[in-house]
């Protein structure tokens, strides 16, 4: 297992970088906030996105997509973590693609699939329904009527939940509230009747919504896998999906530690540059020694996907934990070492906290993957 | 097949062959020297061999004695070693400390006479930089060496010389320019310790018995020919030795658990179930030591692959930007390390010795004392952040 980018991944890694960097930098984020766009990104960017072949990245070549592995999405993450940049990407190219290609049958993938890579067809999961991640606490139930089933009960936190043009709902088909067996997936039509979503507003402005099903009617046929066994396939994807994320924090801490180590060298108290300030000095390289850290594990967890590793859920969780933990770390010191301008709306390092926040509460926070990596661990 | 393979095959077959049983289970390692010591007949066989071979220096050019392997070969070879759990043939702060500064800034003449003798075990050499008034501030020591003839006289006072009782020569700082800043006056030199001029003091640490000495130059002598680097330049050699010294140190962080392997089972969390308890899941039963536990294995995990990380972007024999960072961060999580054992063991982690505790409860709690000088020695953790954050932060003096 390598830990550093080979020639492909580096290129493309650069690509999304100057890409990023030039078409969606912070301003192009405060200016979706601002305008307080409908749809929470901006679609000619993600026309774009789509373009270089980034919603295609976890697809299989077979179904028109690029294959090109997990390292490479998470370099894409984690640019657009250091740019804070809005798309689908995540809820599209990493939940919808992995979803689909890990648990559809061949007619769904084949229908599906070549619409994420070419960019007609967004998607969104359905899972939590309460405020801390429980993946397997499901009380939304999907009930068998002839060849349909009826589903009802309520998500909440669903990312992109307001523009997917697909749903992707975890109901319970069996068994009691936090059975892992019983759990199936369903391919649901946002605009069906006894669906209603109410877009969330978070504290990064992104997007995410609560999602109320009454006897939403969906065919049987649209099952995602195998009825009742739905757990399986969600486990597979959230572990892609928490690396993918993780790869976001990490490019979220890193820019927010470049940005204050920028502003040590050039603000100035007592006479002196506050960089020359020990106090500070010493926390600025533990941050330092975390993000090494913090990058040695994304990277590994992102390869345990790409080898297929049989240790992938214990690298998902690593990646996740490290993410969350120095990100509370550096973007909680970005502000404090910014002083009063550190919490301005004027100055970017606030907005790198409220994001950290958010992605901390995506699939699980710190807490939650430490205990699964102990029980995981058997301790 | 590719060379590298031939590499792998031919390195089995000879380490099939050469390695003797004795040496393929766990144990002490040989550390050489004039008056080398042996604990069983198969070592001195194996360093025999292996310093034949150079592979007690692997990396190091063959002219010099070295194995002249490149970095894949290296790796290789440690992997073929570790299948058949080979023990390392020597330890030596030449081959960790000394020889890589040597290979940099020696003479010809000087790589010549002291890397195969490194290589081969013949000397065992210890490291003469800390004086009492001069811990972090290294640069204000004052061990002196006066110009006489073809010699230096040396007078002064070393302390923390590991081995100093046990070694053949040391390498040492000292001043040589009293009226030059401090930085500036400073040379590296090679002492040897049979003379009536040197002698030696054990120190007792916290945790015992150490081989920590002190050691006392009166009117010690060198040949002028044994100063390496150029008079008055010895602070850019120390700087260097000491950045390997670092890497060495961090690496301890590893053998502490902090590797990055798949190995599924946590010592920690072994040690925490024994003391502890498990209750009906098998889950560690103290709920706040688990988590500590788990919190402490997950930074193991992430330290040992970006040491695996930094050696891939780093050049064989150079020392990493990142050695600082990881000699920070290596020293302290050894230390949180042997405090959760400790917090686990309770009653049992505090004897100091006799009945009513195993060897290994003893040994831990020695252990856990000794790691306390961890992130002392080879530079405090508070030189490294200070390192780290002007080194490789780019942040300002003044």
């Amino acid at each position: 297992m390598a830990l550093i980018l080979n020639e492909e991944q580096q290129s493309l890694k650069d690509i999304a970088r100057e890409f990023l960097q030039k078409n969606a930098p912070v301003t192009h984020f405060r200016e979706i906030r601002d305008t307080k766009n409908e749809l929470g990104y901006d679609e000619a960017l993600w026309k774009e996105m789509v373009d270089l072949g980034w919603s295609g990245i976890l697809i299989p070549e077979e179904y028109g997509g690029f294959d090109f592995g997990m390292v490479g999405m998470g370099s894409i993450f984690e640019e657009m973590g250091k740019t804070l940049t809005p798309s689908p990407l995540f809820s599209t190219g990493v939940l919808g693609a992995s979803l689909i290609s890990l648990g559809g049958n061949n007619s769904q993938k084949q229908s599906l699939l070549p619409k994420i890579v070419d960019g007609s067809l967004t998607t969104a999961l359905a899972l939590e329904e309460g405020s801390r991640h429980s993946p397997f606490s499901i009380n939304t139930k999907a009930v068998k009527d002839g060849d349909n089933f009826k589903i009802s009960g309520e998500k909440t936190f669903v990312i992109d939940g307001h523009t997917a043009d697909l749903l992707i709902v975890a109901a319970r088909t069996e068994g009691s509230t936090d059975d892992s067996s019983g759990i199936s997936l369903f391919l649901v039509d946002p605009d069906s009747e006894g669906i209603e979503i109410t877009r969330t507003s978070m504290v990064d402005s992104r997007n995410a919504a609560s999602i109320q099903f009454k006897d939403a009617i969906v065919s049987s046929s649209e099952i995602l896998g195998e009825q009742n066994n739905g757990a399986g396939i969600l486990e597979e994807v959230l572990d892609r999906a928490q690396i993918a994320i993780s790869a976001e924090m990490l490019g979220n801490a890193s820019q927010a530690f470049d940005i204050t180590l920028e502003y040590l060298k050039e603000r100035k108290q007592f006479g002196a540059v506050i960089g020359t300030f020990q106090a500070l000095q010493h926390r600025a390289a533990e941050m330092y020694s975390e993000l090494e850290l913090t990058k040695s594990s994304v990277i590994a967890a992102c390869n345990a996907v790409d080898e297929n590793s049989n240790d992938l859920k214990r690298m998902a969780s690593l990646a996740k934990f490290k993410a969350g933990e120095t990100n509370y770390l550096v973007t909680n010191e970005a502000v404090q070492m910014h002083g009063g301008v550190g919490v301005t709306d004027e100055y970017d390092v606030g907005l790198y906290m409220k994001r950290a926040r958010v992605t901390e509460q995506i699939f699980g926070n710190s807490e939650y993957h430490l205990d699964r990596y102990a029980t995981l661990s058997d301790y | 097949m590719s060379d590298l393979q031939t590499f792998r095959e031919e390195t089995r077959s000879w380490l099939e062959a050469n390695c003797p049983p004795e040496m393929r289970k766990p144990g002490d390692v040989a550390w050489g020297g004039r008056n080398a010591q042996f604990s069983h007949p198969d070592q001195e066989i194996w360093l025999q061999r292996m310093g034949e071979k150079g592979w007690t220096c692997p990396t190091w050019p063959s002219e010099y004695g070295g194995g002249g392997l490149s970095k894949e070969e290296n790796k290789i070879l440690q992997e073929e070693m570790g299948a058949i759990g080979a023990r390392s043939p020597l330890g030596s702060f030449g081959i960790w400390m000394l020889g890589p500064a040597l290979l940099e800034f020696a003479t010809e003449e000087q790589k010549k006479e002291h890397l195969p003798q490194i290589v081969k075990g013949e000397v065992w050499w210890c490291q003469g930089y800390s004086e009492p008034g001069s811990g972090s501030d290294l640069a204000s020591l004052s061990t002196k060496a006066v110009e006489d003839g073809d010699h230096y006289i040396i007078n002064g006072q070393k302390i923390w010389t590991s081995y100093a009782d046990k070694a053949d020569k040391i390498f040492c700082l000292v001043r040589t320019g009293p009226q030059e800043p401090k930085h500036d006056g400073i040379s590296f030199i090679l002492i040897d310790m049979d003379q009536p001029g040197v002698t030696t003091r054990p120190i007792t640490l916290i945790s015992g018995k150490s081989p920590f000495c002190e050691t006392f130059f009166d009117d010690a002598k060198a040949p002028v020919k044994d100063l390496v680097g150029g008079l008055n330049k010895g602070w850019t050699v120390a700087k260097r030795l000491l950045e390997h010294e670092r890497t060495m140190i961090s690496a301890m962080g590893l053998s502490g658990g902090g590797d990055g392997s798949k190995k599924t089972k946590s010592g920690l969390a072994e040690i925490g179930k024994k003391y502890a308890g498990t209750n009906s899941d098998q889950k560690i039963s103290d709920f706040a030591l688990r988590r500590k536990v788990a919190m402490h294995d997950l930074n193991s995990r992430a330290f040992g692959l970006t040491m695996q990380r930094v050696g891939e972007e780093t050049k064989v024999g150079a020392p990493s930007p990142a050695a600082a960072m990881a000699k920070y961060y290596g020293t302290e999580h050894n230390k949180l390390r042997y405090e959760l054992m400790l917090e686990a063991m309770g009653t049992q982690g505090i004897g100091w010795e006799g009945e009513g505790f195993s060897m290994e409860e003893l040994q831990i709690t020695r252990d856990w004392l000794r790691t306390k000088a961890n992130s002392i020695e080879g530079g405090t953790s508070e030189v490294q952040l200070n390192v780290i954050s002007k080194r490789v932060l780019g942040l300002p003096d003044k």
